[in-house]
């Protein structure tokens, strides 16, 4: 199967069923309990600074661990891989000072996703597996000041993010991913700077893959980090007629749920979720079971919310494969039909006539 | 599908550059706050979106329009409602949208450039997520009427839909408000045709949306705020109806249609929707009864006659009321022992009393002036008994509190502020010796040596005045002088006299005077022995600080090599533009220009200006604060304007040419014909050398709007120069001789305001007629002020070419002196003080900016294209130097 049939493919079968989602990538990876010298192996043994926590080094130093873990989660049930690229922006590894292989490792990454779902296509005949190429938000902010005293100071330009994300996304489609997913967004700009980026990439190749956008509501107040409703950021990113739009991260299923029905109601496209697995407790630990968690979230599924489910920090293969069971026979939400109005954004939505 | 109900949306106008001076302003000062302060107003009064809008040729619009938008997103009580990025640049547009988060508006695209540019353009939008505004704006240009509107709209839709998919509802079409009521008959139906055309957007183009600016349909009524309110909203009552859904409009000043008062409501009515031949008489008949309280005629009370003596004459002081002046003083004078105590008693206490209210911000400027004239008459009244009355006794004479010397500098003809300060000295019994204009050092030392003053006052408007006062400084040095020096006058500043006039003149103390306003105070504590020791020394701290931070500053300010900014020079595409040619070549003289001919296109804001009122005309008159004294300025002004126009004060002359020219790298060589072959003469032009950094604007130069000499285009430059200031001085004289200060300096800065009219006529005359290559433009007034036309008229010794000394090239072209009787000082100032010169651009990418600062390496070449030495060239351009100069043993004692 090429990839122009496993989109055809994934277009179907979106229609018939809640997709799955994997889970955490972060907290498999540190079960191997690797060193240092793990993350440096014989290529990087050199480098000038600690290389441990750079996770997105082990599709490079450890292809062999990454391999396992989506393996894993495909097994468990997912439908769909995150590449292992949250990090992997030219941008996001200069905190490493490896930019020069951040190319490297979307390409990487994305092949080694690719092989695991070959492997578990052949083990069942018949599955089909997708591959999501993953930008994530990088450690800066296009529209907030890392400067109290200066309000209009930025780190960080559009254009500046543009080209991060251009480069990764190049590397991720070569690497074989079948979707694009800009997720954890916290500021809508620099979501606006990826998708500007992909667009131009689409363009550059002549083709284009399913994207998928997913924001991150970060605690009660019910807002991205940058400020906006959840509205108004669909009102933001609407423009590029994405997959899906959804949420992830920062909150446990139960947290995000009044935020997933907003956007249930309002998004004319697929609606996902992968929340956390609960919130943390006082050590920073995630303490919600795969039962607990996969009820919560298939209730999303049979209340008609979402489309594709899965799980962010502290879930593993057991929640994905409970959630999984839990929404396999559960019918996936009807995409409303949504009246073409002006609908423009601040921080706020604001609809015109 | 069910039609939803119409609701319209309040797009908030203030935060524009372009339409409100006030914001304006804060941006140019680089107050960011506080223009912060502007949307947040325009939020709270309930705008829905704001519009940002950033296009001021004397601002890097890109920097301030990233500046702004980033500082927004950190005000949540702004950021919340939607932005709308408003240039008519794209790359302005485009770097505003890189700042935004939510979903904006474009405002705007259009067909102007042809279809190209514009599928290129929304095509960008769709990948920035936002919505445009698309003007009914084509390649033959904007469209007035109902069809071509329609046409235009239709056109464009079809080409964003039907080939880009663009969405229809993200398509705000902007079918232009035009003015109506302008008294030209073709206007009349500009309200009809827009409303019309909104009507078949709605009907057949789904989806998209009817704006507009609101307040251009009242333009001609400006002014008078109440019936264009009504205009706005009779207007938005029909416009609404045909469909139309938002508006750039002031959310606060937007009215009820059933509560306009019926007469006035009808009126307005048959202007809009053109409904009678004689609708904008019949409006304009009654439109006087609606205009605000400021402008009613008061009924005259006459109730203070009442009062005793003393506070008549103080009540006529404040008021400025000369009509019983004489009679009072006289009935002081009865009551007094001798005629002095008139003066020293009831006169200077109504005066104080004016001071106190000038002093708190309750009187200003043009009201005191009025004092000043009825306290001189009064004084002047009193003359002949006090002569008496020494005789009689052979006392002495009062003895003024001080005596100050004034004067306008060498080579400077500019004298109307100069004049406000020492009328309002006088009002606060300061001696005023005026030595009038164009004073050479060694006369005011002379003269203030003979007359023993405590104060010596310099102003002057001309950049090149500035290193005059340099000079009398190190003369005043030199011959041993140490009295105050004061400094004002338009370009001379602050950081100028604390860095280049001071240290000339250690043994005294160099003061920079802000404004008429404060002269009296810093002139009182400088004679008092009491406060003029630490005064002076909390000058020098302040000026050494801010000359050390000067220096600190200097040295961050970056510039480029010119060999680099030439490469950045602005890159005019020349492949296929063909100038057009002037309908003759060489110059033409215009003798006695009628002068009703320039009214209408006196711009009044700066008049208000010299008068040291703050505000856009003509919402000043209407000002809470200073609304009051404007009408009453405006009011006088206008009576005088009357009287000169039928009168003939004046006379106007003019004279225009345009010559063959091509460029030669930052020079423009003119020809003597168009065979191109004898050389008439060499224009220099001076390049930016800002460091641009990731900015795509150009370091610009004038010789980059025409086309290089390699290019074998034939292209032409022009230049005028313009007088309305022959008999100028003798007006201001006979009523200076009158006592009549207050006259004496309205006749001047009417006279002013008249010669920057006669330019701008002259400019439009010149693009439709005589160099034609807009023959077809149609502007409204606020277009002329906005400088929304096609070409350029910078001057020398401007922003756009700084160098005074080009003047004489310009003067030569033009046989100015013979042909208008403009002559030029050494300074090259005009004399005439009410003249205008410079230059003609025709190429549509040409444009105002600012040279800013150059470096050493630009001057030195500069210099010998010029044939000048670098010092020479230095002296002319200080101003502009982004170094300090190194100068020679030689150069200094000069």
């Amino acid at each position: 199967m090429n990839r122009d049939e496993r989109i055809a493919r994934l277009k179907s079968d979106i229609k018939n069923r809640v997709l799955v989602l994997d889970g955490a990538m972060g907290t498999m990876i540190q079960g191997y309990k690797l060193t240092e010298a793990d993350f440096r192996g014989d290529r990087f043994k050199d480098h000038p600074v600690d290389l441990k926590g750079d996770n997105e080094l082990i599709g490079l130093v450890r292809p062999d661990i990454l391999r396992d873990i989506h393996l894993e989660y495909f097994r468990a049930g997912a439908d769909i891989a995150e590449t292992n690229t949250f990090g992997a922006t030219v941008i996001a590894q200069g905190d490493y000072q490896l930019e020069s292989v951040s190319y490297e490792m979307n390409v990487e990454s994305a092949k080694i996703a690719r092989e695991a779902a070959a492997i578990v296509e052949s083990e069942e005949p018949g599955r089909v597996c997708y591959v999501a190429g993953v930008l994530g938000p990088t450690n800066r902010t296009a529209s907030i000041s890392p400067k109290v005293s200066d309000p209009g100071f930025r780190n960080v330009s559009f254009d500046e993010l543009r080209e991060a994300y251009k480069d990764s996304t190049r590397g991720l489609i070569e690497g074989g991913s079948d979707l694009i997913l800009v997720e954890t967004i916290f500021d809508t700009l620099n979501a606006k700077a990826a998708l500007f980026a992909v667009s131009e990439v689409f363009e550059e190749l002549g083709f284009e893959l399913p994207v998928m956008i997913s924001g991150t509501i970060t605690d009660m107040s019910g807002r991205l980090l940058s400020g906006q409703t959840p509205e108004a950021f669909w009102n933001s990113v609407s423009h590029v007629k994405p997959f899906s739009i959804g949420l992830n991260c920062a909150l446990g299923a139960k947290e995000m749920r009044p935020h997933v029905h907003t956007l249930s109601r309002i998004a004319g496209v697929n609606v996902s979720a992968h929340p956390n697995a609960g919130l943390p407790n006082e050590m920073g630990e995630y303490d919600e079971t795969p039962d607990q968690m996969a009820k919560l979230v298939s209730e999303f599924a049979s209340s008609g919310l979402v489309n594709i489910v899965g799980g962010c920090c502290g879930t593993t293969p057991g929640h994905i494969h409970a959630i999984a069971e839990a929404v396999k026979k559960i019918p996936p939400r009807d995409l409303p039909d949504i009246e073409p109005r002006l609908r423009l954004s601040g921080l706020e939505p604001f609809t015109g006539a | 599908m069910t039609k939803s109900t119409a609701s319209f949306i309040n797009i908030g106008e203030r935060t524009n550059v372009t339409g409100s001076a006030k914001f304006k302003k804060l941006i140019v000062d680089g107050r960011f706050d506080e223009a912060l302060t502007v949307a947040l107003q325009q939020v709270e009064s309930g705008a829905q979106i704001i519009d940002i809008n950033m296009d001021e040729g004397m601002l890097d619009s890109e920097a301030a329009m990233v500046r702004f938008l980033n500082l927004i997103a950190a005000e949540p009580d702004i950021a919340r409602v939607p932005i709308m990025i408003d240039s008519s640049k794209w790359s302005i547009i485009e770097a505003g949208l890189k700042c935004v988060q939510g979903k904006a508006i474009v405002n705007s695209i259009s067909l102007k450039e042809g279809e190209e540019a514009f599928l290129y353009h929304a095509r960008k939008v769709m990948r920035y997520g936002a919505a445009a505004v698309v003007m009914a704006f084509d390649e033959e240009g904007q469209a007035d009427t109902a069809n071509r509107k329609f046409e235009i709209c239709e056109r464009s839709y079809n080409l964003l839909v039907n080939k880009i998919g663009f969405p229809p509802e993200d398509i705000i079409f902007d079918p232009n408000i035009f003015a109506v009521a302008t008294g030209i008959e073709e206007h009349n139906n500009y309200g009809v045709e827009f409303i019309d055309a909104t009507r078949r957007i709605k009907q057949n183009l789904p989806h998209a949306h009817v704006s507009g600016g609101v307040s251009n349909v009242s333009f001609s009524f400006r002014g008078n705020e109440p019936v264009r309110e009504a205009m706005h909203t009779v207007f938005l009552y029909h416009a609404i109806q045909a469909g139309m859904d938002m508006g750039i409009v002031n959310a606060g000043q937007l009215g009820i249609y059933d509560e306009i008062e019926p007469d006035l409501r009808e009126r307005v009515e048959d202007v809009i929707l053109n409904r009678r031949e004689d609708a904008t008489e019949r409006l304009l008949e009654i439109a006087e009864r609606y205009r605000g309280d400021a402008g009613k005629k008061k009924e005259e009370d006459l109730s203070w006659r009442e009062l005793p003596v003393k506070e008549r004459l103080t009540h006529s002081l404040v008021k400025g009321i000369n009509a019983f002046i004489e009679e009072d003083t006289e009935a002081a004078r009865a009551l007094a022992d001798k005629p002095l105590d008139v003066i020293e008693g009831p006169l200077m206490d109504g005066m104080n009393v004016v001071g106190d209210l000038f002093g708190s911000g309750k009187m200003f400027l043009p009201q005191v002036v009025k004092s000043a004239r009825v306290m001189k008459q009064a004084v002047a009244y009193l003359m002949p008994f006090m002569e008496e009355e020494k005789r009689r006794t052979g006392a002495e004479q009062n003895k003024a509190a001080a005596r100050i010397l004034m004067a306008t500098v060498k080579g400077d003809v500019h004298d109307i502020g100069k004049n406000i300060v020492g009328v309002v000295l006088q009002c606060n019994n300061f001696e005023v010796i005026d030595l009038g204009v164009m004073v050479p050092a060694a006369k005011i030392l002379e003269i203030a040596r003979a007359e023993k003053v405590d104060v010596i006052g310099l102003s002057g408007l001309i950049t090149p005045s500035l290193d005059e006062m340099c000079h009398v400084a190190a003369e005043m040095e030199r011959e041993g002088f140490d009295i105050p020096l004061l400094i004002g006058g338009a370009t001379t500043s602050r950081i100028h006299t604390a860095v280049k006039v001071h240290p000339n003149y250690k043994r005294g103390q160099a003061i920079y005077v802000t404004d008429a306003s404060r002269a009296v105070g810093v002139v009182s504590q400088l004679i008092s022995e009491n406060t003029k020791v630490s005064y002076i020394d909390d000058v020098r701290d302040e000026y050494k600080k801010m000359a050390a931070a000067h220096a600190n500053a200097r040295q961050t300010k970056e510039r480029q090599p010119i060999e680099k900014a030439r490469e950045n020079r602005l890159k005019i595409e020349w492949q296929g533009y063909v100038p057009t040619k002037p309908t003759f070549l060489g110059t033409k003289v215009f003798e006695d220009y009628p002068l009703d001919k320039l009214v209408p296109y006196i711009d009044w804001t700066p008049f208000f200006a010299t008068w040291e009122l703050a505000g856009q005309y003509p919402q000043i008159l209407t000002d809470d604060k200073i609304g009051e004294a404007a009408t009453s300025l405006f009011e006088d002004a206008q009576e005088m304007l009357k009287q000169m126009v039928e009168e003939k004060w004046l006379r106007a002359s003019a004279v225009i040419g345009f010559w063959p020219a091509n460029a030669i790298g930052d020079d423009i060589e003119l020809y003597a014909d168009d065979t191109r072959v004898e050389t008439r003469a060499m224009l220099h032009s001076l390049r930016q050398q800002m460091v641009r950094g990731k900015s795509d604007r150009a370091n610009m130069a004038l010789a980059d709007f025409i086309a290089p000499k390699e290019t074998g285009i034939a292209d032409y430059v022009g230049g005028f120069a313009v007088t309305t200031g022959h008999g100028e001085d003798e007006i201001a004289k006979q009523f200076a001789d009158k006592l009549d200060d207050y006259k004496s300096i309205l006749s001047k800065a009417l006279a002013d305001r008249l010669a920057e009219a006669l330019a701008e006529h002259m400019h439009e005359r010149v693009r439709r007629e005589f160099w034609a290559y807009a023959a077809d433009e149609k502007l409204s007034n606020a277009d002329l002020i906005g400088e929304k036309y096609q070409g350029v008229r910078p001057a020398p010794g401007y922003p756009a070419q700084p160098d005074h000394t080009e003047k004489k090239t310009l003067f030569e072209l033009l046989d100015a002196e013979a042909a208008a009787g403009i002559k030029l000082t050494e300074s090259y100032a005009m004399w005439p003080g009410a003249a205008v010169s410079g230059f003609y651009f025709s190429h549509p990418q040409s444009e105002y900016f600012g040279v800013g600062r150059i470096e050493r390496d630009q001057v030195v070449d500069y210099a010998a294209r010029k044939g000048m030495t670098l010092a020479e060239c230095e002296r002319w351009l200080a101003p502009i130097l982004n170094y300090t100069p190194v100068v020679d043993e030689g150069d200094a004692a000069a």
